[in-house]
């Protein structure tokens, strides 16, 4: 067994809850989100999603669930031979849906994300920025009842993070459960009322409210 | 959300109507030079199937002409013995052989056809008087799928007791078995180029799943099904089987037609002959040509199978 980089943690994401996960750099954030959209298993402990033990799901269960979860990857992971309008499409592409029934709600959401003129641009030729705002697009495209960001803000400017800021805050308002991984003061200061999961040496702290 | 949901119609018809979208990338990227190296493969790989059917169709065929053309034909052979008039004998096995049903004609060799037969042998100026050869008479049956021979046997037993009746059965088993080893070696190179076409597809589609594992994350991540994935990676090599098979049928249809054409103007030269008398006109026929496209989509099909199966049970090794 390898080192235990998280432990001894008990917390529950409530539903249509927001809720900033931060602490310093190596602290866990990303293993601690990793584990909620099941890509990895704990070595101890239970995780149960959406009233479901995750030991207990198959391969398709786990499909069924990642349906409902949204994700933003810090390093994007945005497909490199796809457009940006086809990587936003992606997850309602996988379910299945023809191409013209999403096609008006993509280009809306692209459109105001500011990636709007960028529909057809391969990601090798967009900024970190717009990598960033068509990862959140592609995140939030299925509507999903749970929200994973990690550093969703950490290539922007000011002026954008708040926008996405907002994004997510209306989002949340719209019944997602949000989770943002960050260690970005000034945005988790933006939005003061949410809850704070605050990792650090392997353990966490919970703050509901106002952050001392 | 507000934004995001309220989408109004105009918008919607707009974007409806905005043909300069791109939205019709595959899933696993089109291009990549494992790819081209895969379609190369099988292409070559097909190109050698097609030309041992191919091969193996032309024998089985020509054998079948060899086979009527030898069976329709008998010989009576009668061997001069002291005391008998060989002329005579000779003469009444052909009026048998003539009145025996299925006989379309019978003939004696006469002299100088005889003579013919055997001056590879004998050299020239044979009289053949002076030799105890026997007479041969060529007895051509009516063209029907089992020649009655056993009642010309009988006639000839009955009414002319000297007559021997050869009808090339052990030639035409001797054929049978060189012709049918020809198409089962045929069969045996055919089915272990599919065996390492197959394995090549194999290893291809091993390292596509290997060098596209970001995309397989993703395609998880974002809520795609195993089988959804593999049916990208399986349509994936569907497209490039597609591509190596017709590419490597279309190139054995020309050699094929190239070789009917070569052999209709060699036909008349003695190495011509020869591959003519083995192969016959070297042409396919339409059949022929329908196996060589049938092979080629059955590798397409055998190539999206494979890639199919390969890339399900790797994912649902993942974790």
């Amino acid at each position: 067994m390898g080192i235990e980089v998280v432990r001894d943690l008990s917390f529950s994401i409530q539903a249509q809850s927001f809720q900033f996960l931060t602490g310093p750099s190596g602290a866990g954030k990303t293993t601690l989100l990793r584990l909620m959209l099941l890509s990895l298993k704990p070595t101890r402990g239970i995780i149960k999603i959406f009233g479901q033990d995750a030991s207990t799901l198959d391969k398709d269960a786990i499909t069924g669930l990642r349906r409902r979860i949204g994700v933003v990857f810090q390093d994007f992971r945005l497909l490199d031979h796809l457009t940006t309008y086809e990587n936003v499409a992606l997850p309602l592409r996988v379910m299945g849906r023809v191409e013209a029934s999403y096609r008006a709600e993509v280009v809306e959401l692209l459109r105001w994300v500011g990636l709007g003129e960028r529909m057809n641009a391969l990601p090798a030729v967009l900024s970190g920025g717009e990598k960033q705002r068509a990862a959140i697009a592609r995140a939030l495209i299925a509507r999903p009842e749970l929200l994973l960001a990690d550093e969703p803000t950490g290539n922007v400017d000011p002026g954008l993070a708040r926008r996405l800021l907002r994004l997510f805050i209306e989002l949340h308002k719209s019944g997602t459960a949000v989770v943002i991984a960050t260690h970005d003061l000034a945005l988790m200061d933006q939005y003061g009322e949410a809850r704070r999961l605050v990792v650090g040496e392997g353990r966490l702290q919970i703050f509901d409210g106002e952050f001392p | 959300m507000s934004a995001i949901r309220s989408i109004g119609h105009s918008v919607a018809q707009e974007i409806q109507s905005d043909k300069t979208l791109k939205r019709d990338m595959p899933l696993v990227p089109a291009s990549s030079i494992a790819g081209r190296a895969l379609v190369i493969v099988i292409a070559i790989m097909t190109f050698l199937a097609c030309l041992t059917a191919g091969g193996a169709i032309l024998v089985a065929s020509a054998s079948q002409g060899w086979r009527a053309e030898v069976s329709r034909e008998v010989t009576i052979q009668i061997k001069p013995s002291a005391g008998q008039d060989i002329n005579a004998q000779v003469a009444k096995a052909v009026d048998v052989a003539q009145k025996a049903s299925g006989v379309a004609e019978a003939h004696a060799l006469s002299k100088q056809e005889s003579e013919q037969l055997l001056e590879p042998w004998l050299g020239n100026g044979l009289d053949l008087a002076e030799l105890p050869i026997p007479r041969l008479i060529v007895v051509r049956m009516q063209n029907l799928k089992a020649p009655d021979i056993a009642s010309l046997r009988d006639a000839l037993a009955a009414q002319a007791p000297g007559a021997n009746l050869d009808d090339h059965r052990l030639w035409l088993a001797r054929l049978d078995t060189m012709a049918d080893a020809i198409v089962i070696f045929a069969l045996l190179l055919f089915l272990l180029m599919i065996s390492a076409m197959t394995m090549a597809i194999g290893f291809a589609t091993r390292g596509a799943m290997a060098g596209n594992r970001e995309i397989i994350e993703v395609l998880h991540f974002v809520g795609a099904a195993d089988s959804y994935i593999s049916r990208q990676f399986q349509i994936h090599f569907l497209r490039l089987g597609l591509k190596g098979g017709l590419l490597g049928g279309a190139l054995a249809a020309l050699f094929f037609a190239g070789a009917s054409a070569l052999s209709a103007w060699w036909a008349n030269t003695v190495g011509g002959e020869e591959i003519g008398a083995l192969f016959g006109a070297f042409s396919l026929g339409p059949a022929g040509y329908g196996a060589i496209l049938g092979v080629a989509v059955a590798v397409a099909v055998l190539t999206g199978a494979i890639s199919g199966i390969i890339v399900f049970r790797h994912l649902r090794r993942l974790q």
